[in-house]
């Protein structure tokens, strides 16, 4: 029982540093970072979902060993639709 | 303790899947994967006709140069039809939806799919699909052939776009549905002792197919909402009014409609990896390299997809990547076709019907395969795109190799299925039949293409020199038609008359040849427990010969 | 063999939740949990065809992307973000609940996880009926006056790119709408089974599977938020 009672205590304070992410994230977007804006964002935005990923949705020390390569390969063959899209777009002669 | 505690089905040797429950509701309301495997083979093969019902019009209307069966609209519609049917209703489901979902869990020792109701779920959505298709082909059709290309899709058309996608969104599902079941029922159900490495070939090339079916299914999905809402709402995604790109949607199209291809195709060249071993009495050659060119293919054909729009206008760069790549998808195919043919080396090869559709299917998947080579070549794709070069090269790998191996399959797996054994001199001459049919009427058709023919019309008077071919091809499609009527045919007349099938009529491999034919409905009276290689036909061709010499 | 099977039919007998055809609760556990991965995949790729129609769009037109976005309310987007975030919580608390047999905890995290959602779609709606009056609403009265405020400079921008900009906001955070107005319907559906004690320690799968999916979409919107409502608002 013990084990759940700081679990929560850890849920609610990765709930917190969450929030906290969020008004991170609204900060820097207001900071003249040049080209680095949009990366700072999405950083941010991929810090925050890793941590809903492994911790609220549990595939950290999950009895089901597949998660872990689901989630990884749902999102590499995201990356191939739009690197191969872009491929085209960024390369096209005429714009 | 067993039987004492389900007391329900005591009889298990007496009833089958089959006999167990007659009612109209046991069937519509079943989550047995057998019973759902034949109801999508019944309403598969409905879709089967209505999609060659189309193929016969535009045929006939091609005997001649001139536009003089239907209008050039109506010409427009009926191709239209033809590619929808054919492609979301017949070659996505064919295979996995029927032979797969009888399969999969038969061949891993299961007793049923991971999610039965999931699995009868996917049927009714590939049934409302089809109701929506036919009602939208009843009130008016479409247009834009089966590719839904904007703008004319979203600005120009006035056709029932939004009622077609919808069917296409709703068996999109279904397939992704069955697909999410064969996945987690291939990883989590087997057999104690069936290891990855002892799966049936027809198992590896359903999971690369499920894949792809959940990786892809769902781009065309939202492609398809947005063409919708464009349609409805004036939401402008592909609208190059607003600055935006059509080319985009033909990215989003093929990054699912080019690896469906592999859907289509994969699960029969796991038919033919099981075909061409059983008939040679012979462990497959490569079992390793034929299992993972699968996954290679299905890997490989997500990178391949813009081979479609070499000439739509998109950057030269990208075009060279893509034709680059595309070669790459012929090194698993070759592996494959060159492991079968090293298989039959040294076999004992028996030449029964499954055999016939085998054969056929390498020979013409190769040509199907190898123009599909010429057509990723920059400088000739520019020269016979949309011409009838195309149209018979993926007909040769749809018709040619999907069709040929659903049969062959359909056929090997028939006693099982049925309980009862086809005849099999009618089975040969349909073969025969499907084969001179096909050739006939699709190899005119690269000559056509060559010279110049485009697709999609409904009229060539002004080169009537290209009537003769178009006669031929005409020609051709009867005799396919007939050979594809026949098995029909004779199929219904065995489940009265056929001769009745013991457990294992070829003295194959596999768990399925283990249980009762048909079989009864858990699959498995105790569940299996594995201790021996795939495709062990070395030990059984000598525990044969040790019973021949005792006996 | 016979061994197993025994054990399984008196699991069978404790948790009247074991499917048939399944050798054991582990197994039903783990296949229920690949599938509902297997699915959220499906999803990743369902948003994924619209991610990248904002990726090829952003590039192509950024004045009128930066210019649309500057339309929208960071204060609105903030709060929802955080509302979304604090619903995660909730869910998670819920599974938490439900693993420990608390059934009221969990009935309270499951309305809570309810009303979150309700908050977040009742701010989109507010959202939403502000561009109808702005006339930010792609269509025949469509209409886009402002400009790029790129540090102080007023680029002009032309309003068709505006409204491409604007199809993308809606088409995305339409979908992803219509993706929370099934979570709370699924949310409210397990409040009911849960007050009727049909979850125990042994059995919250349900419960597992409707979070993951709620996690899933708050995802999407930790990344909708800084794409759409974030692009250059530095001054």
């Amino acid at each position: 029982m013990s084990e759940h009672a700081a679990s929560r205590t850890f849920y609610v304070a990765l709930g917190i540093s969450l929030l906290v992410l969020t008004a991170v994230t609204v900060f820097a977007a207001f900071v003249n970072l040049g080209p680095f804006n949009p990366v700072v964002a999405l950083l941010i935005a991929t810090i925050k979902a890793t941590l809903v990923v492994l911790f609220f949705m549990h595939v950290k020390g999950a009895s089901e060993k597949m998660t872990g390569a689901v989630v990884v390969s749902g999102f590499f063959f995201l990356a191939i639709l739009l690197a191969l899209a872009m491929a085209d777009y960024l390369t096209r002669a005429w714009r | 303790m067993a039987s004492a505690a389900i007391p329900a089905h005591p009889a298990t040797e007496r009833t089958n899947y089959l006999t167990n429950g007659f009612s109209v509701k046991s069937w519509l309301l079943t989550t047995d994967h057998k019973r759902i495997a034949v109801l999508y083979l019944i309403s598969i093969t409905l879709f089967f006709f209505l999609g060659g019902f189309f193929a016969m019009l535009i045929r006939l209307e091609l005997l001649t140069p001139a536009s003089d069966l239907m209008h050039t609209d109506t010409y427009n519609k009926a191709f239209t039809m033809h590619g929808m049917i054919m492609v979301f209703f017949f070659l996505i489901p064919v295979v996995p939806a029927t032979l797969g979902n009888f399969l999969v869990p038969l061949m891993i020792g299961a007793k049923d799919l991971a999610f039965p109701r999931i699995n009868l779920l996917s049927w009714y959505l590939y049934v409302l699909g089809g109701i929506l298709i036919t009602h939208c082909m009843l009130t008016g059709g479409v247009d834009t052939g089966w590719t839904f290309y904007t703008p004319f899709s979203t600005a120009f058309t006035n056709t029932k776009i939004i009622e077609a996608g919808l069917a296409a969104f709703v068996a999109g599902f279904s397939s992704i549905f069955t697909g999410l079941n064969f996945i987690v029922t291939i990883h989590r159900m087997r057999a104690p002792g069936l290891t990855w490495n002892r799966l049936p070939l027809f198992i590896w090339a359903n999971y690369a197919t499920s894949l792809i079916m959940i990786l892809g299914t769902p781009v065309v999905a939202i492609t398809i909402v947005l063409v919708a809402v464009e349609r409805l709402f004036h939401l402008g995604i592909f609208d190059p009014r607003l600055g935006g790109d059509p080319l985009l949607f033909q990215h989003l199209f093929w990054f699912y409609s080019h690896p469906a291809v592999y859907i289509m195709i994969l699960p029969s060249m796991g038919i033919i990896s099981e075909l061409i071993t059983a008939f040679s009495r012979k462990r497959v050659f490569g079992y390793n390299f034929v299992a993972l060119s699968s996954v290679a293919i299905a890997v490989i054909g997500f990178l391949v997809w813009a081979h479609h729009m070499f000439v739509a206008g998109i950057s030269l760069y990208a075009a060279m990547v893509f034709s680059f790549l595309t070669f790459f998808v012929g090194v698993p195919s070759a592996i494959k076709v060159f492991n079968w043919t090293a298989t039959l080396y040294r076999g004992s090869i028996s030449y029964a019907t499954p055999m016939l559709y085998a054969f056929g299917f390498i020979g013409l998947f190769t040509i199907g395969g190898l123009t599909g080579l010429f057509l990723a070549t920059l400088g000739i794709d520019v020269h016979v795109t949309d011409t009838y070069f195309v149209v018979a090269h993926f007909h040769y790998v749809m018709v040619g190799g999907v069709l040929m191996g659903f049969l062959g399959g359909l056929h090997f797996w028939w006693p099982k299925i049925s309980g009862r054994l086809y005849p099999e001199g009618w089975a040969k001459l349909s073969a025969l039949f499907v084969f001179v049919g096909f050739n006939l009427t699709f190899f005119p058709q690269f000559i056509l293409g060559y010279l110049g023919m485009p697709r999609r019309y409904a009229d060539y008077s002004h080169m009537p020199e290209f009537q003769v071919l178009n006669v031929l091809s005409t020609a051709g499609s009867s005799v396919l038609a007939v050979g594809y009527l026949l098995p029909m045919i004779y199929f219904v007349w065995s489940l009265r008359y056929g001769p009745l099938a013991d457990a294992n009529p070829w003295a194959a491999a596999g768990l399925e040849w283990k249980t009762a034919s048909p079989p009864p409905t858990f699959n498995f009276d105790e569940t299996p427990v594995v201790t021996w290689e795939a495709y062990n036909y070395d030990e059984i061709e000598l525990k044969e010969q040790k019973e021949v010499a005792v006996g | 063999m016979a061994d197993s099977h025994a054990t399984a039919v008196e699991t069978a007998a404790h948790n009247p939740a074991l499917l048939h055809h399944f050798a054991d609760e582990q197994q039903q556990k783990d296949a229920a949990s690949l599938g509902m991965w297997l699915f959220l995949v499906t999803e990743i790729m369902f948003f994924g065809g619209m991610f990248c129609a904002y990726l090829v769009y952003r590039v192509a037109h950024f004045n009128a992307f930066a210019a649309g976005s500057q339309q929208l309310s960071i204060g609105l987007g903030a709060f929802n973000t955080a509302v979304l975030l604090v619903s995660s919580l909730t869910v998670v608390l819920a599974v938490n609940a439900a693993q420990r047999g608390k059934r009221k905890q969990l009935v309270v995290y499951l309305v809570l996880t309810v009303v979150l959602g309700l908050t977040f779609l009742g701010v989109k709606a507010v959202e939403y009926a502000e561009k109808f009056e702005k006339h930010h609403v792609p269509g025949a009265s469509f209409a886009f006056t402002e400009s790029f405020d790129d540090n102080g400079k007023h680029i002009p921008v032309n309003p068709k790119e505006a409204e491409l900009f604007f199809s993308l906001y809606f088409a995305m955070t339409g979908m992803h709408a219509l993706h929370m107005i099934i979570g709370c319907g699924l949310f409210a559906g397990l409040a009911v089974l849960a007050w009727k004690g049909h979850y125990t320690p042994g059995y919250y799968t349900p419960i597992e599977n409707a979070g993951l999916y709620w996690h899933l979409v708050d995802i999407i919107w930790i990344y909708l938020f800084p794409l759409l409502y974030l692009i250059s608002r530095h001054s």
